[in-house]
């Protein structure tokens, strides 16, 4: 094929044998490089010349970063765990059983073939499931570079849409998550266009019921912000209460002051506080009826 | 800029080819003009159509987001492999028996997607087949051959073991 027919610009390749080699290249590339991992939302924006790496560093064939740990409370999932293992595991299953619910939602069959969890995050898309429940989650992102290695939490890794804390010469070589208690009920909401395509809007909770009342709430969003997000606001509001009508009715009404979602051409910026509610509502009482449901099979 | 090029060695269909390109070349490019395998077709080269579905060891991948380098050593398998105008294979067979294609322009890549569902997923209802399908886009058949094309392959197959 000539020059002119190929649709990237040129660029090197180099697959690393290792992490240490990865991190020597992209240090060596000052700052033109990019990882590549799955490849399946860096491609398309190299296809159409927005992305001109100078090097593309593959990782993919790289041992042992294909895996799945638990360690004590957290998982570990390593930089080339690609979206079908996450979506199949048995271990997320069990202990994170809201992030096997949100990765039904990511894609499609062959993109879930290739695609990862780490390149998921950092990709940054603030309409992606995984950046969000790694916030949701109480991530840890473990970063290289030829520096030493270095741990971001989420709270601190996203910083805009397509934005991360990352440094150019460093890159992620596994994420860590909290496992769940057994008791915890979750709901995860989602509106998208066609089955598989990015989230308008999306919401994703976890509760526990303790005397009663809701405990240890989390509540994040996506697809309304720049980056993924906690409401902390909304986690204070449902702490200690029940989940009733009203507090549903407050909850709306709350993320309608606190969200400030952009107009694009897939929805307006009210369309999208008003999914936010009704997402909001859904998904809670599922996570109430869950916590329920389990606190009473604990018990039996 | 006339960077580095790189010799890689893939089986397509069985048949092993040694091949020297630039990293930048899309698998899918590479299949089609080095190779002349253009039986995979590219529509939107993006990621968004799945007209370009291969399978590399034996599980589906879009090649327009897939480097030719990036398969050095990887087992493909293309449309080529499932059969010919005189012997169609079995998905090409249901396909032809449903009325499943029309301009058939998506169908090789429904047909190495739909390889990768039958040899790995469930495939029990309409709405799991649905699910599956949902990678590629077709503009002419409104999609209800080609699920009754799958519901039939799915029900020969039986369930998975
Ligand atoms: C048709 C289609 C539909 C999709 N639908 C969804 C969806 O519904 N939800 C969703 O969440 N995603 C969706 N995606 C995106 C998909 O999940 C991608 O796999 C994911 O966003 C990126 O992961 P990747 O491994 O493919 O990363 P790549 O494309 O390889 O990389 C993405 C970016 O992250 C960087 N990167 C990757 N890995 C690392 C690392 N370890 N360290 C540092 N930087 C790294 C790369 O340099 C690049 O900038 C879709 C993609 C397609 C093509
Ligand atoms: S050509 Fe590859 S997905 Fe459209
Ligand atoms: S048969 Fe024409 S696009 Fe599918």
């Amino acid at each position: 094929m000539g020059d002119d027919e190929m649709k990237p610009a040129p660029f090197e390749y180099f697959a690393a044998r290792s992490a240490a080699e990865a991190a020597e290249a992209l240090a060596a590339a000052n700052g033109d490089g990019k990882i590549i991992a799955g490849g399946q939302s860096l491609m398309p924006m190299i296809n159409v010349r927005l992305v001109k790496p100078t090097i593309l560093i593959d990782i993919n064939r790289i041992a042992g970063l294909d895996r799945i740990e638990k360690h004590g409370e957290r998982l570990g999932i390593g930089a080339t765990v690609r979206h079908r293992m996450t979506a199949t595991d048995a271990l997320v299953h069990r202990h994170i059983p809201i992030l096997h619910d949100a990765m039904h939602h990511v894609a499609h069959l062959t993109v879930r073939n290739r695609g990862t969890f780490c390149g998921s995050v950092c990709h940054a898309d603030p309409a992606a499931e995984m950046p969000m429940m790694t916030l949701l989650l109480n991530g840890m992102v473990t970063a290289l570079s030829i520096r030493g290695e270095r741990r971001i939490a989420a709270s601190e890794f996203f910083v805009g849409s397509l934005m991360t804390a990352l440094e150019q010469d460093e890159f992620v070589t596994s994420i860590e998550i909290d496992t769940l208690p057994p008791e915890t009920g979750w709901g995860f909401e989602e509106f998208s266009r066609r089955h598989g395509d990015f989230a308008l809007a999306s919401v994703a909770t976890t509760l526990r019921i303790i005397d009663g009342v809701a405990r240890d709430v989390r509540f994040g969003m996506m697809g309304v912000g720049e980056t993924p997000l906690r409401l902390p606001d909304i986690e204070t509001l449902i702490e200690g209460q029940t989940i009733s009508e009203t507090l549903l009715q407050d909850v709306t009404e709350a993320l309608k002051e606190l969200l400030h979602p952009n107009t694009d051409i897939h929805a307006s910026a009210d369309y999208r506080r008003h999914l936010a509610g009704a997402l909001a509502r859904r998904a809670l009482r599922d996570a109430w009826a869950r916590a329920t449901l389990r606190k009473d099979g604990a018990n039996a | 800029m006339p960077e580095k090029k790189i010799t890689l060695s893939v089986s397509v269909n069985g048949v092993v080819h040694t091949a020297t390109v630039e990293p930048r070349m899309l698998l899918s490019d590479f299949l089609r003009h080095e190779l002349g395998l253009t039986g995979t077709h590219v529509g939107c080269e993006h990621g968004v159509c799945g007209a370009c579905t291969v399978l590399l060891d034996g599980r589906s991948a879009r090649s327009c987001l897939t480097l030719a380098v990036q398969a050095d050593g990887v087992e493909i398998e293309t449309v080529e492999g499932q059969g010919s105008i005189d012997r169609l294979g079995r998905i090409q067979e249901a396909f032809r028996q449903h009325h499943a294609l029309q301009c058939g322009f998506c169908t090789p890549g429904f047909i190495m997607a739909i390889t990768d569902m039958l040899r790995h997923h469930p495939l029990e209802s309409d709405d799991q087949i649905r699910e599956a399908l949902s990678g590629n886009i077709c503009r002419c058949t409104g999609y209800e051959h080609i699920v009754n094309a799958v519901r039939e392959l799915a029900k020969e197959r039986g369930p998975l073991t």
